[in-house]
């Protein structure tokens, strides 16, 4: 069933490749001899039903969980991403459904979160000057509007602190982005823009893994679609190439007709 | 015309945001207010020795909440300074009674705050002991050694190289300014700077507004914990032994209860008891509302025994209009 070439991605190497990756969670199989890559410049949908495996998948990206089985490499290169600080150092980012944004700080403290630039010999005092010229430039290369850098973080909307996040990874991610669940707590509105924002991020040469729920969403964004199934990676389609029934039974397992 | 009202409108409503956002302000105000209305009543209130009198009466309490904040905003609370004032205290007046010098006494009793606290950060950091309960142990634990070496006796005669330090006056222009004043004033401002300046402000203010998201931008969450409850130790020490210097005498039962006024100081100053908000300011000014309250309550003759009641009622209203606030802007 997953013995698809990819026609379009035939010349290129994957920037990402997972070779037989499990992992376990007591008894529970999260993952079984997974296989998966991701292509230079992609925007890859990860779907599958609740506990499919597409989360502790991403998660085993972005180095919050090592794979109790299976092999990674990034660019051709094996790596060992044990935590999600190696994980960044590698130029993965990732927008976790729940931002990661600290809703007491201000728009520029948190698009430096945790990697604030200092000046002076001491390396401890902050670069007030930098935060505010980098951050306004990144938002507007990827046309993300907000009220104001001194804007906290609580009193914007839904869509602003997604797009603050997802401009956040987009500058930090030389290599990947994953976002998971990125419009799950947004109007129709709101949605459009981060997916507008996305493809954005294609454009400036980003390779992008998103998981979604909403297959017109996939459809509407992705260029290839992953399928997972009970820890299992039951399909890989070019978009192109695939039908929105075909997508939902590999996500049921129902039979092909 | 229409433009200068439009504008008179904008100012207005900045001027709006402005307090809804700040706190300090507010307070600020309040304390002006309530300065202007014990002046006008009291002939004493405004002469440069009461001022004096009341800034030097909240320095070490005031010192102690700079720590405080710190801890309050990095999300936690610390409960022992009461006691780690009186430790502090305590070691650096055996030590200069048994003839050691100043300089290495003084030392001494600041190493002994700073370890209380790095002992805090590292119980509630380490084992996840919650602060309420790691701090309440700990502020039991320095009592009893307060009671333990000195038996209960209070520690006298210390030498005036020692008491100069509580009781000196710095003339500084027309004014004879106590030095636990200046001292106060002196690390506000470092710590003013500390918080909003430096990579470790930004995470202490990270951590206390979201410790999940801090953790996953890599911020060292177990660092930043024991960094906020040594600081606390830190100062809260330095208060001590202002504290004892000033008094003369170092006794176990020093600064008992101080805990509730070194955070009913942060709570007034607007500092989110949720974490992740407020500053500096708002704790100094947070303890000079305290004890301008109290100071005036004595000029304006209502017997002492009152004093628990007002401050208390002061801690609710500050708190109840920052909730208010809070509510309004969401």
């Amino acid at each position: 069933m997953d013995n698809i070439t990819h026609k379009n991605n035939g010349a290129k190497k994957p920037i990402l490749e997972m070779k037989g990756i499990c992992k376990y969670f007591g008894g529970i199989h999260a993952l079984e001899d997974v296989d998966f890559e991701l292509y230079p410049n992609e925007i890859l949908a990860l779907v599958g039903d609740n506990g499919a495996g597409k989360s502790t998948l991403i998660k085993i990206i972005s180095g919050v969980y090592m794979p109790d089985k299976g092999e990674i490499y990034l660019d051709g290169k094996k790596v060992e991403i044990r935590t999600p600080s190696i994980a960044r150092s590698l130029g993965i980012e990732t927008v976790y459904q729940e931002l990661a944004l600290i809703e007491t700080r201000d728009v520029a403290a948190n698009f430096f979160l945790g990697r604030e630039p200092t000046k002076g010999r001491l390396g401890i005092f902050i670069d007030k000057k930098k935060i505010s010229n980098v951050t306004v430039k990144t938002l507007k290369q990827l046309s993300i509007t907000l009220p104001s850098l001194r804007t906290v973080v609580r009193n914007l909307s839904g869509g602003q602190r997604q797009a603050l996040a997802v401009g956040r990874a987009a500058a930090w991610g030389k290599k990947i982005i994953i976002m998971d669940e990125p419009t799950a707590a947004l109007g129709v509105e709101e949605s459009i823009k981060v997916l507008d924002l996305v493809q954005r991020l294609r454009k400036h040469g980003a390779s992008i893994i998103i998981i979604s729920h909403n297959l017109p969403q996939v459809f509407h964004v992705a260029t290839r679609i992953v399928v997972l199934r009970g820890g299992r990676r039951v399909g890989s389609k070019l978009k192109n190439e695939t039908t929105a029934d075909e997508i939902v039974k590999l996500i049921t397992g129902a039979e092909l007709v | 015309m229409k433009d200068t009202t439009n504008e008179k409108i904008g100012i207005l409503r900045k001027v709006v945001r402005l307090f809804k956002e700040n706190q300090v302000i507010t307070i600020l105000l309040v304390l002006i207010g309530i300065s202007l209305y014990l002046g006008i009543h009291t002939k004493t209130f405004f002469t440069a020795y009461n001022v004096f009198n009341v800034l030097r009466a909240f320095s070490w309490i005031a010192i102690s909440a700079f720590g405080q904040t710190m801890v309050i905003i990095g999300g936690g609370i610390d409960l022992s300074p009461g006691s780690v004032m009186a430790l502090s205290g305590i070691i650096t007046g055996m030590l200069l009674v048994r003839g050691v010098s100043v300089v290495i006494s003084v030392f001494a009793g600041l190493a002994m705050g700073t370890f209380i606290g790095y002992l805090n950060g590292t119980m509630i950091s380490r084992s996840n002991l919650p602060p309420f309960i790691a701090t309440l142990g700990m502020m039991s634990i320095a009592r009893g050694f307060c009671y333990g070496l000195t038996n209960g006796w209070p520690i006298r005669k210390f030498p005036a190289g020692f008491l100069y330090l509580g009781q000196a006056d710095i003339h500084i222009l027309l004014w004879k300014v106590p030095l636990p004043v200046i001292f106060m004033i002196v690390l506000a401002f470092i710590s003013y700077i500390f918080l909003n300046n430096t990579k470790y402000g930004y995470h202490i203010y990270a951590v206390g507004g979201n410790e999940y998201s801090a953790s996953l931008a890599s911020i060292n969450i177990t660092k930043i914990k024991i960094l906020i409850y040594t600081l606390s130790g830190f100062f809260t020490a330095i208060g001590g032994i202002l504290m004892t210097s000033r008094l003369g005498v170092a006794a176990p039962t020093a600064a008992l209860g101080y805990e509730l006024d070194v955070i009913a100081a942060v709570a007034i100053g607007g500092i989110s008891l949720r974490g992740g908000e407020g500053n500096i300011w708002g704790a100094l000014i947070g303890a000079a509302i305290m004890q301008v309250i109290r100071n005036g309550l004595v000029l304006l003759g209502f017997p002492a025994y009152w004093q628990p009641a007002a401050i208390g009622a002061v801690i609710i209203i500050a708190v109840m209009i920052d909730q208010f606030k809070k509510v309004r802007s969401q």
